[in-house]
C-alpha cells in the first residue's frame, strides 16, 4: 500500500529564476504528490544557497518536446542563411558604430 | 504478403535502426559530446550508468548517517548548524542523482527497493563508524575530499544528466571539505588530548578514504569500458595518486601526520609514493563485514518505514484535493 502510493507521486520539472531580470532556467526534477509540495521541495532542494528569487514547477508529463532523432529535419538548416547574422555584412568595416 | 515475411521486414527495420543508433552514439562519443536521455544508447551503457548513478545516490543517502550521529553532540551551536547544513546537502545530492538515474528509465521506487533489500551497493567508506567529534572533521577533509577528486571529472561524463548533477554536487561539496579541515585544525591547535583525537581520526580514515577510488587498475575490469564511453575520465590509480599528492601538504598545514611509513616524495615521478592498501579489508567491508554495515542498513530501513505515514498522508491529501477540484468542475458543467 505504502509503496504503491509513493510510486505514484508524479515527477515535476523545476525552473529557478536566479535574480530579477533573468529567465527561469531548468534546475532539475523531483517527485511530489501535488504542486504545493513540489514547490516546497523545489525550494529545499534547489535553492539552499540563495540560488533563486522565484521557482516554477510543472508536471514532467505535460511537457511536449521535439524528437531528438529528427534534428536535421525539424530545425531549419542554417546553411546558406549567413545573411541572418551581422557578420555576413563586411563592407562597413572601418565605419564606426556599425 | 505472408505474416512471416512481414515479421522479418520489421526485424530488418529494427536491426537497421539499431545500427543507425549505434553509429550516431559512436559519433557523439568520438566528438566528446553528450548523450541525452532520449538518444539511442547501447544497453550496456544504460545498465552501467544506472548502476553507477544509483550507487552514487545510495552512498549520499547512507553517508548522512555517520555524521548525523554527531548533530546532537556538536561542540557549539555554530558547529551544529554547519553539520546540519552539510547533512542536508548530502540528502540533496542523493536526490539530484536519483533524478539523473531515473532519466535512464529506472524508477525511483525500484532503486530505493534495491538499496533497502541490500541488492544495491553503496560506498564502503560509510560502513566505518564516526567515533569522535574529530571523525566529523576527518570525514569532511578526507572522505569528501576524495569524493570531490572523483566527482570533478564526472562533471564531464558523457551522460549529460549525470554531468549536470555532478556540477551541482561539486559546487556544494567544497564547503564540506573545508569545514572538515577546519575542525581538524582547531583540534590540532588545541590541547594535547584534542590534537591526539584529531590524529587518531586521520589515522583511521586515511586508508579507507584512499580506497574510495576503487581497486587498483589491474583489478578493475569495468574501468576500461567506462573510460571508452567517456563516463570515467581518469583511472582509479590516477585519481588516488592525485588525492595523495593533494593531502600531503594539507596534512602538514594541519600539523598532523598520515599513517603510512612508505609515504615519501619521489623526485623522479614527481609524485608521492605511498604504501600498499589493505585490499582484503576493502573486499571484506564490501561483502558486508565492515564495522557498521548491519547498522547502516537497519537504520535506513527503519527511516523508510517510519516515514511511510508522511508519504501516505501527502498522497491522500493530494488525491482528495484533486477529487474536490474535479467535483467542482463537474458541478460547474452541470450548472451550465
Amino acid at each position: 500500500m505504502t509503496e504503491s502510493l509513493n510510486a505514484s507521486w508524479p515527477l515535476w520539472e523545476v525552473f529557478v529564476r536566479s535574480s530579477r531580470g533573468l529567465s527561469h532556467v531548468h534546475a532539475g526534477s523531483l517527485h511530489a504528490p501535488d504542486a504545493t509540495m513540489a514547490l516546497r521541495n523545489a525550494r529545499d532542494l534547489y535553492t539552499r544557497r540563495n540560488e533563486g528569487t522565484s521557482v516554477w514547477v510543472m508536471p514532467s508529463d505535460s511537457i511536449s518536446s521535439s524528437d531528438p532523432d529528427s534534428k536535421g529535419g525539424f530545425f531549419e538548416s542554417p546553411q546558406g542563411k549567413d545573411f541572418r547574422h551581422a557578420t555576413y555584412y563586411t563592407k562597413s568595416e572601418g565605419v564606426k558604430h556599425l | 504478403m505472408s505474416t512471416t515475411s512481414q515479421h522479418s521486414d520489421a526485424a530488418v527495420a529494427d536491426i537497421e535502426a539499431e545500427r543507425a543508433g549505434q553509429q550516431r552514439f559512436d559519433e557523439i562519443i568520438a566528438a566528446d559530446s553528450r548523450i541525452e536521455p532520449r538518444d539511442w544508447m547501447p544497453a550496456g551503457y544504460r545498465k552501467t550508468l544506472v548502476r553507477q548513478i544509483s550507487q552514487h545516490a545510495h552512498s549520499e543517502i547512507i553517508g548522512m548517517q555517520p555524521e548525523a550521529n554527531w548533530i546532537t553532540r556538536a561542540p557549539s551551536l555554530k558547529r551544529k548548524m554547519i553539520l546540519m547544513a552539510k547533512v542536508q546537502d548530502e540528502a540533496g545530492h542523493g536526490l539530484y542523482l536519483y533524478s539523473a538515474a531515473e532519466t535512464l528509465g529506472t524508477s525511483r521506487e525500484e532503486m530505493v527497493q534495491q538499496l533497502l533489500s541490500g541488492k544495491a551497493k553503496y560506498s564502503s567508506i560509510f560502513n566505518y563508524p564516526a567515533r569522535s567529534w574529530a571523525d566529523v572533521g576527518a570525514i569532511g577533509w578526507l572522505v569528501d575530499g576524495a569524493a570531490i577528486q572523483n566527482q570533478v571529472p564526472l562533471c564531464r561524463a558523457s551522460y549529460a544528466p549525470y554531468g549536470r548533477a555532478m556540477v551541482r554536487v561539486c559546487k556544494e561539496e567544497s564547503f564540506h571539505q573545508r569545514q572538515g579541515w577546519e575542525i581538524l585544525l582547531e583540534l590540532s591547535n588545541g590541547t594535547p588530548e584534542q590534537k591526539q583525537m584529531a590524529q587518531d581520526a586521520v589515522n583511521r580514515f586515511y586508508g579507507p578514504a584512499l580506497q574510495m577510488f576503487g581497486p587498483p587498475d589491474d583489478d578493475s575490469p569495468n574501468s576500461q569500458q567506462s573510460m571508452a564511453w567517456n563516463i570515467k575520465r581518469f583511472s582509479n590509480d590516477e585519481l588516488r595518486q592525485r588525492f595523495v599528492d593533494m593531502i600531503v601538504p594539507q596534512a602538514e598545514a594541519l600539523g598532523l601526520t598520515l599513517p603510512d611509513p612508505d609515504l615519501k616524495w619521489n623526485e623522479e615521478r614527481g609524485h608521492y609514493d605511498f604504501g600498499e592498501l589493505d585490499w582484503d579489508e576493502f573486499m571484506s567491508v564490501i561483502k558486508g563485514n565492515g564495522p557498521c554495515n548491519v547498522q547502516r542498513m537497519q537504520h535506513r530501513r527503519e527511516a523508510h518505514e517510519n516515514g511511510a505515514w508522511v508519504r501516505e498522508a501527502a498522497a491522500a491529501y493530494a488525491e482528495k484535493q484533486a477529487r474536490r477540484q474535479q467535483d467542482a468542475a463537474d458541478a460547474h458543467l452541470i450548472g451550465a
